[in-house]
């Protein structure tokens, strides 16, 4: 089956050129955009995030936190009622202890979640690279794949190279 | 270890700041198979990591009595070294977490290997609790879920805190720690070839740093570290709990906590200096750790040994003002007594050898730093050692004093936990980045090609 959609990858060695090449292809209406960097660059976040909303980690966060509260509450103040230990006129279930508790698993779970946010989120871990991977992406190059219309390919890469492309593939 | 005694080379001459491909090149340079120098360091701390475990071997065989244990004393050095180890993982957290959310820029290139440092301090602290509770094949009676042996957990106990806070404390650091590896195990992968490459790419998790990713890893990584900026100081203020809540005098404070906390933070960084000097003279790193890196550590330092000098004076003048008698003879007994000698050892240490420090000379001179960061580490064990003997060596009365003497056994197994956590570091940089190569690029200027656009931030 022939694709309907054609990548164009453009390779970039400085941050201010693949920043000029994103906003020129959003001005253009090219949204379908994947952008590789070595590290996380805040301008072209700046770019790329303009109309998205932050990362859902945090609600992973959330609700791993609450559920470690709740659980170090209810682990101890049961086992307490359960095998009560009697000490001297002292509650059965004394819950100032028990916040230590709560409190370190609520870090526990809290932070367990935070990483297992960021993996389904990222979509981690993957098997095969994606076609459009170059490992110098991972030292001092930066990349951009613009999925688009076959038609509109030969447009891409003016876009591309006019922004200061490296190199422009295929 | 020693350490050159030839100025920086960036007091010479200023070094260039590094590219980002000159940072892939000169942490891969660090994986190069190591030099005979190395083989003979990791052999002699394996000979002492073996007498270790020779030495835990007998007093499994032999009995607790092995190690000196007699009441009252039966916490003695496996409980000093126990608190020891825990502490100096503190400074790793707060390097990696407290210092990422005040957006310390000095951190970067020390982060790798102060993280490191305190997964391996914690592991080496998580042995004394095994060591010391004698049958270690019993260890899972410390599982804090009740159960059908007759025995289940009293939730309202320190030690059952510690072990939650403790168990908390190493997964999170882990996990923190693992987070933080993943985009530079991507750049081993991509800069390796044949098993390594496989291996690397296992582990890398298939990390292409596409922007969906970085987005969601920047979150979860500040959130991490929002987590664990309280744990850290939740898990040295458990652990000083576990005596603050005994009535034993000369513990039943309530100065324990940021006392420890405090103390803990002081004694890591001093670890911190002593793994990272070397590391930055072998691996020739010093364009990444710089000499503003070190000076910044050697100013945190002296500031936790001033708060740490004021905690001493609090704790002496608390005694004396209680009016308490037992707290008062404690103190007393404490600074003249069988162990006088330690306490005036350890002010020698924590609150007098640090004042050099307040030489900038000194802070950039790698060996005095080197001196005064082994002479408080010294000194960091003697406080947890004057802490936990004296005072259960002279409590309330006569009939209940006893003096701890160490055993040859008990020497060992403490000799022999640093020789498993060197062993662990030792190992740790020949396989992993020890200095973090996404987090070291951020920091750098990022290249731009229209300089008159350059943006700074």
């Amino acid at each position: 089956m022939p694709s309907i959609t054609e990548t164009i990858l453009g390779v970039f060695a400085h941050v201010d050129t693949i920043v000029r090449a994103l906003e020129n292809l959003r001005a253009k209406g090219y949204h379908d955009l994947t952008v590789y960097t070595p590290v996380p660059v805040h301008e072209i976040e700046d770019v790329l995030e303009r109309d998205r909303p932050v990362s859902r980690v945090r609600l992973f966060t959330l609700i791993g936190g609450l559920t470690g509260t709740t659980s170090g509450f209810l682990l101890t103040i049961w086992t307490a009622m359960e095998w009560g230990l009697v000490t001297g006129g002292k509650p059965v279930a004394s819950i100032p202890p028990y916040v230590v508790i709560a409190f370190e698993l609520t870090i526990l779970f809290g932070g367990l979640a935070t990483v297992i946010g960021m993996a389904i989120l990222g979509r981690l871990p993957r098997v095969r690279p994606s076609p459009t991977y170059d490992p110098r992406f991972t030292n001092d190059r930066f990349g951009v794949a613009v999925h688009c219309p076959p038609d509109r390919a030969a447009s891409v890469r003016e876009i591309l190279r006019g922004a200061g492309a490296e190199e422009v593939r295929p | 270890m020693s350490v050159t005694t030839s100025p920086p080379p960036e007091r010479v001459h200023p070094l260039p700041e590094p590219t980002f491909a000159d940072v892939n090149r000169d942490v891969l340079a660090t994986l190069r198979p190591p030099s005979n120098l190395y083989f003979l360091w990791m052999s002699v701390v394996a000979l002492i990591l073996t007498a270790g475990i020779l030495a835990w071997t007998y007093q499994i065989w032999v009995g607790m009595g092995a190690a000196g244990k007699r009441t009252p004393q039966m916490w003695a050095m496996y409980i000093t070294t126990f608190v020891f180890w825990i502490g100096i993982g503190h400074a790793g957290t707060l390097i990696s977490a407290v210092l990422y959310l005040f957006r310390a820029r000095w951190r970067t290139s020390i982060y790798r290997a102060a993280e490191a440092m305190t997964i391996f301090a914690v592991m080496t602290a998580g042995l004394f609790p095994l060591i010391h509770a004698g049958r270690m094949w019993f260890a899972y009676f410390l599982l804090p879920y009740p159960n059908q042996r007759y025995l289940w957990p009293n939730f309202r106990s320190p030690l059952v805190w510690d072990v939650f806070a403790i168990s908390t404390y190493l997964s999170i650091s882990t996990v923190f720690f693992i987070v933080g590896l993943v985009p530079d195990i991507a750049a081993l992968r991509d800069a390796s070839e044949g098993w390594r490459r496989r291996i690397y790419s296992m582990l890398a998790l298939g990390w292409e740093g596409e922007h969906a990713q970085w987005r969601h890893y920047r979150r979860a990584y500040g959130l991490l570290a929002a987590l664990a900026t309280p744990l850290v100081l939740s898990v040295h203020s458990v652990v000083s709990w576990d005596f603050a809540m005994a009535l034993v005098p000369g513990w039943h404070s309530t100065l324990f906590a940021p006392f420890f906390v405090n103390g803990a933070i002081f004694s890591g960084f001093a670890m911190v200096i002593v793994l990272v000097l070397p590391m930055r003279h072998y691996f020739r790193l010093h364009s990444y750790i710089r000499d503003k890196h070190v000076d910044a550590m050697a100013k945190l330092i002296l500031v936790t040994s001033l708060v740490l000098t004021y905690f001493y004076a609090c704790e002496a003048f608390t005694a004396w003002y209680s009016g308490d008698h037992f707290e008062r003879s404690s103190l007393f007994w404490r600074s003249t007594g069988t162990y006088a000698w330690a306490i005036w050892l350890m002010y020698f240490c924590n609150s007098v050898s640090p004042l050099v420090l307040f030489s900038k000379r000194m802070r950039l001179n790698p060996v005095a730093l080197y001196v005064v960061s082994i002479f408080v580490l010294i000194g960091m064990w003697f406080e947890r050692f004057n802490i936990i003997v004296p005072s259960l060596a002279h409590d309330f009365y006569p009939y209940t004093w006893g003096i701890y003497v160490p055993t040859v056994t008990d020497t060992t197994i403490i000799i022999g936990s640093f020789a498993w956590f060197f062993i662990l570091f030792l190992g740790f940089i020949k396989l992993m980045p020890s200095l973090s190569i996404v987090e070291v690029k951020e920091t750098l200027p990022h290249p731009v090609r229209d300089t008159a656009h350059a943006v700074h931030h």
